[in-house]
């Protein structure tokens, strides 16, 4: 009996280690309801409407049954932008051949950054707008969107370039809903970000 | 006999941990070059947009490593940390049009001369090192 506990014992642990449910899942984020039937309802994205680099129309639509990754920034931003966009590139890199990765970077700061100086940044950048939005707009729709992504982005007169703002990457699946925040300064956050992805475009996969 | 002992004694027990100390300020010399003063002014007014490696990003923020600009130049670097920079100005043959602020508290001559050597020896060396008094000169004829 002992020693069938002994040799089982490394078995369950090993099982154990790949989880319950098999490969890593991630969590959907924010709050959930509950229908008059009893189902979940997960917390989705609103729509949305911006101008990209391209000053082509950007909505949710463009982002439906794609994998993306959002954050907030701006073009002058001299404290965590920098690194936050040569980290972005990394990711671009990463997933530049597939087709179902988006990105969606906005601008804070639309007052200066407008489309010209998005198409500017972007082909400093060297990289495509069918992939990697820039996005500008009505900064009360900007603001209102980083409160959805569930972020801080504001004015702030205090914080250096004016505006504060966090420096997270947000993770969205294909229906639109927050699957995972990683900061954007980190470049293990941003590796952790990159092992995730492939998670989520497996699982949008029809089994 | 006896104090001759102890004095070992007391050189056993405190000597090590100064060893070690020495070991490590050495390893730590080794890595900026004894530029720890360059070192800490780059992280604190430089780094968040030249970035750690000092690359800074592509094709909208210069580099300041592997950079002609930096290799060419002296002491008249001193202009630019000091006063910034709103022209456009080309490195490595590309031109960059983003303004540079000057540097967020004033630095003496001697933290000047130290950030630049950091820029000149931090990934390779960059040319010849400048010192406080040529910053100092520098910093008189300013455009």
């Amino acid at each position: 009996m002992k020693a069938s506990i002994v040799l089982l014992l490394p078995l369950a642990l090993w099982l154990g280690s790949c989880g319950p449910d098999g490969p890593k899942r991630l969590p959907v984020l924010g709050e959930h309801q509950v229908s008059a039937a009893g189902d979940t309802i997960y917390y989705t994205l609103p729509p949305f409407r911006f101008r990209n680099q391209d000053s082509a129309e950007v909505t949710a639509a463009t982002f439906a049954g794609k994998v993306y990754v959002a954050d907030f920034f701006f073009t002058t931003c001299p404290d965590i932008c920098p690194k936050m966009k040569d980290q972005m590139l990394r990711v671009y890199e990463r997933f530049g051949a597939n087709d179902s990765v988006l990105l969606l970077s906005h601008t804070i700061n639309p007052r200066h950054d407008t489309v010209g100086v998005l198409r500017e940044f972007s082909q400093a950048l060297g990289i495509s707008s069918a992939k990697w939005h820039m996005v500008t707009g009505d900064p009360d729709s900007i603001f209102y969107m980083a409160r959805q992504y569930m972020i801080s982005a504001m004015p702030d007169e205090q914080a250096p370039g004016g505006f504060l703002h966090s420096g997270a990457f947000i993770l969205v699946d294909p229906a639109g809903r927050i699957r995972g925040y990683y900061d954007g300064t980190d470049p293990e956050k941003v590796d952790e970000l990159m092992r995730d992805i492939p998670i989520l475009l497996h699982e949008a996969r029809p089994q | 006999m006896k104090p001759a002992r102890s004095r070992t004694r007391a050189l056993l027990a405190f000597g090590w941990p100064l060893a070690l100390l020495g070991l490590l300020l050495l390893l730590r010399w080794g890595m900026d070059g004894g530029n720890t003063a360059g070192r800490k002014l780059y992280e604190r007014e430089c780094q968040s947009c030249h970035l750690e490696n000092g690359q800074g990003l592509r094709g909208w923020i210069p580099p300041v490593a592997g950079a002609d600009y930096v290799q060419e130049r002296g002491a008249e670097l001193a202009c630019l940390i000091v006063h910034g920079i709103s022209d456009t100005l080309t490195v490595n043959g590309r031109r960059y049009a983003q303004p540079m602020p000057g540097v967020q508290k004033p630095l003496t001559p001697n933290e000047i001369a130290a950030l630049i050597n950091y820029l000149k020896t931090a990934w390779g060396k960059q040319g010849a090192p400048v010192s406080a008094p040529d910053v100092a000169r520098a910093l008189e004829q300013c455009p």
